[in-house]
C-alpha cells in the first residue's frame, strides 16, 4: 500500500529542475552583491581572483567563484563574516568545539524565517504532521540542532516537548506519559534510549514512538535497522551544518533514498578534495554549499569535508530535490565523537606542551555499548616514563585532564611502546575509525 | 651501597615479556632479580642483572624504552618475623617504600629484599645506624 507522500513546499520542492535553475541564478547573482559589498574577507578574495560579482552569468560559471574555509570563519571570528549589522540579527549560534576559537553563525528575521521552513519540510517529509508530540531530545544551546528542529516543529503544528539532553530515566518517563510521537536526537542517543527501555523491561511497541529524525553525527544503515527494531519506529536522517545554517539543509522522505537538498536556498557541488575541481554529476566527492538566500551570514562555496554523492533523478516521493547519500567521511581529519567535533591536531597540540612527550600517537575510536569511545594512544619515551606506578598513573591522568579541558571529551589514554605506531612516509595515518 | 636497576616499559600484548628475555639472553646477561608491576595496559619490569650498561644498551637497540635507578639490597633472616623488624624500622624514622621484591639467596638461605625509597641516602643512614647491613651493589648483581 503507498500513502501519499506529504509535501510541505511543493512549488518549491518539486519545481522542474531547470526552473529551479532560473530561481537559483537570480539568487545567487544577489548573494554575491550582498557579499561584495558587506564582506571584506569576500571583497578580498573576489579582487585576488580579479572577479566583480556582476562577472556570473551562469551557474556554469561557479567555478569561478572562491571557495570559503572553517579557517575563513575562525580568522573571521566573531562577527568578520556577518553581512548585516548587528541590529538585524536576532539569533545567535556557535558550531561545536574545534581548535581554537569556535566559529560563531548569525540569522536575521528572515534567516530564521527561512531556516524553519526548511526545517518544516524535512519533517513533513520524514512524515511528522500536526498530529505529532515531538520530542526533543538534543541539547539546547548554541548548537544549532534543537532550536533548528523546535522552530520547525511548531511550523508544522506539532507538539513540542523541548527536554533537551541527558537524564534518560526521565525521557522514558516523559515519552511513556506525555506519548510522544516523533524522536529527535543524535544516533547514538536514540541507541542509548533503546538500550535502557530494554533494561527497564519497557516494550517499545507499548510507546507512542512512530518516526525517528536522528541527525548531528554520521550513522550507518545498520544503525537504521538497530533503531528501527529496538525503537519500533521509521528512522530518518537530515543533514546540515552550523557554518552553513543548521539541520534543515537536507532531509530523508520516507522513500530513504538519500537527502533532499533544499536547492532552491543551497546550490551543492560535488569537487575533488585535493585538486577543487568540480566533478561530473552522480561522483563521490566533497560536498560544497553556496547559501542563496541567506542575509546576515551567507556562504560562497563553503567545504564541508562530508565525502558524498549527489543524485538528480526524480524521487518517488515526486520531489525534484538533489539528493544526498549519507556522508562516507571527511576529506579532512575531522572526527566527530559523541557529537563533538575532534581534529587530530588539537591532540597534537596538548600533546606537545607536555614535558618530554613526544607526538607520536594514534587515536582509536570504537562505539562500546552505544558511546563513541576515543583512545589516545602515546609512544612511551624514556622522558615520560617512570620507574614508579604512581608516578606514571599520574602522567597519564594528567595528559586525560589536559586533553578533556581542550576537547571537553573525556578521552582513555594509553602508553604503548615506542616503534608500535606505525611511521608512513607522507601523510600519517593516525586516526581509525572502527566505529559500526 | 647502592644497586643499579634497570625499569622497561612493557606494554601489555602477548610476547613482550619473552623479547626482553631473549635480547637480554643473547646478549649474555643473566638476570639475578626481577618485579613486574602493571596495569590493564602496561607494566613496569624491573630487573637486576649482572650486566647493567649491557642490558641498558640492548634493550635500548630493541626500541625498549629503559631507565636505570638506584635501589638497596638489604639481607633478611629467612625466618618469620625478618622482615617486619627492618619495616618496623623504617616506619619509625618516616622512611616511605615506594615498592619492594625479594628473592632467596643460592647460598646461606638468607632472604634478600631490594628497596625502591624515595630517598635513598637517608634510608641506607637509618638501617646501618639500627645494625641492618645494607648489601653492596656488586654482590647483588655477581650473586
Amino acid at each position: 500500500m503507498m500513502t501519499p507522500h506529504k509535501i510541505w513546499n511543493p512549488t518549491a520542492e518539486c519545481m522542474p529542475r531547470e526552473q529551479r535553475r532560473a530561481v537559483q541564478l537570480a539568487r545567487l547573482k544577489e548573494t554575491l552583491v550582498r557579499v561584495a559589498d558587506h564582506v571584506p574577507c569576500y571583497q578580498k578574495k573576489f579582487s585576488e581572483l580579479g572577479f566583480q560579482a556582476g562577472d556570473l552569468t551562469s551557474l556554469d560559471d561557479i567555478g569561478l567563484l572562491p571557495f570559503t574555509t572553517k579557517e575563513d570563519l575562525r580568522q573571521n571570528y566573531p562577527y568578520g563574516m556577518f553581512a548585516v549589522p548587528m541590529r538585524e540579527v536576532v539569533r545567535i549560534h556557535s558550531s561545536s568545539g574545534t581548535t581554537g576559537k569556535p566559529t560563531v553563525v548569525g540569522y536575521t528575521r528572515e534567516d530564521i524565517n527561512n531556516w524553519t521552513e526548511l526545517v518544516a519540510r524535512f519533517m513533513t517529509a520524514a512524515g511528522v504532521t500536526d498530529e505529532d508530540i515531538v520530542h526533543i531530545a538534543f541539547g539546547y544551546g548554541l548548537f544549532t540542532g534543537a532550536f533548528g528542529l523546535h522552530y520547525g516543529s511548531e511550523a508544522v503544528g506539532a507538539s513540542v516537548i523541548p527536554i533537551s539532553g541527558g537524564n534518560t530515566d526521565k525521557q522514558l518517563m516523559i515519552m511513556q506519559d506525555y506519548r510522544s510521537s516523533a524522536l529527535v536526537c543524535t544516533p547514538s542517543y536514540g541507541l542509548t534510549i533503546a538500550d535502557r527501555l530494554e533494561k527497564q523491561g519497557i516494550d517499545p511497541a507499548s510507546l507512542a514512538l512512530r518516526v525517528g529524525l536522528f541527525g548531528a553525527e554520521p550513522w550507518s544503515e545498520q544503525m537504521r535497522t538497530e533503531l528501527e527494531n529496538r525503537l519500533g519506529l521509521i528512522a530518518t536522517d537530515n543533514y546540515g551544518l552550523s557554518e552553513v545554517m543548521g539541520p534543515g539543509i537536507g532531509g530523508e522522505c520516507l522513500c530513504k533514498q538519500g537527502m533532499h537538498i533544499a536547492e532552491d536556498h543551497f546550490i551543492a557541488e560535488i569537487i575533488d578534495p585535493d585538486t577543487g575541481e568540480i566533478l561530473p554529476e552522480g561522483s563521490v566527492g566533497e560536498l560544497v554549499l553556496t547559501s542563496l538566500t541567506k542575509q546576515a551570514f551567507p556562504m560562497i562555496r563553503y567545504r564541508t569535508r562530508d565525502i558524498t554523492r549527489l543524485h538528480y533523478d526524480v524521487c518517488d516521493c515526486g520531489r525534484t530535490l538533489a539528493r544526498m547519500e549519507k556522508t562516507r567521511g571527511r576529506s579532512d581529519d575531522m572526527l566527530i565523537i559523541k557529537g563533538v567535533n575532534v581534529f587530530p591536531t588539537q591532540i597534537e597540540e596538548v600533546l606537545f606542551q607536555i614535558k618530554g612527550c613526544e607526538p607520536h600517537y594514534q587515536l582509536m575510536v570504537d562505539r562500546v555499548n552505544n558511546q563513541d569511545i576515543l583512545e589516545v594512544q602515546v609512544e612511551v619515551n624514556e622522558k615520560i616514563f617512570f620507574d614508579e606506578m604512581k608516578q606514571q598513573r599520574s602522567f597519564v591522568d594528567q595528559v586525560e585532564k589536559k586533553l578533556y579541558s581542550v576537547l571537553g571529551l573525556s578521552v582513555k589514554v594509553k602508553l604503548v611502546e615506542p616503534s608500535s605506531i606505525t611511521r608512513h612516509e607522507g601523510k600519517a595515518c593516525r586516526v581509525f575509525d572502527r566505529r559500526q | 651501597m647502592k644497586v643499579e636497576q634497570i625499569s622497561i616499559f612493557i606494554e601489555n600484548k602477548s610476547g613482550r615479556l619473552a623479547e626482553v628475555t631473549r635480547v637480554l639472553g643473547e646478549s649474555q646477561v643473566n638476570i639475578r632479580a626481577l618485579s613486574l608491576a602493571d596495569t590493564s595496559d602496561f607494566g613496569i619490569l624491573r630487573l637486576i642483572v649482572d650486566n647493567t650498561d649491557t642490558a641498558l644498551k640492548v634493550l635500548k637497540d630493541h626500541s625498549f624504552t629503559v631507565n636505570k635507578t638506584e635501589v638497596i639490597g638489604v639481607e633478611v633472616p629467612d625466618q618469620p618475623g625478618g622482615l617486619c623488624s627492618i619495616l618496623e624500622i623504617l616506619d619509625r624514622n618516616d622512611i616511605n617504600v615506594e615498592y619492594m621484591y625479594a628473592f632467596v639467596e643460592r647460598s646461606g638461605g638468607n632472604a634478600v629484599i631490594i628497596f625502591r625509597f624515595d630517598n635513598v641516602d637517608d634510608a641506607i643512614k637509618v638501617l646501618t645506624a639500627n645494625g641492618i647491613t645494607v648489601l653492596k651493589g656488586e654482590r647483588i648483581s655477581k650473586l
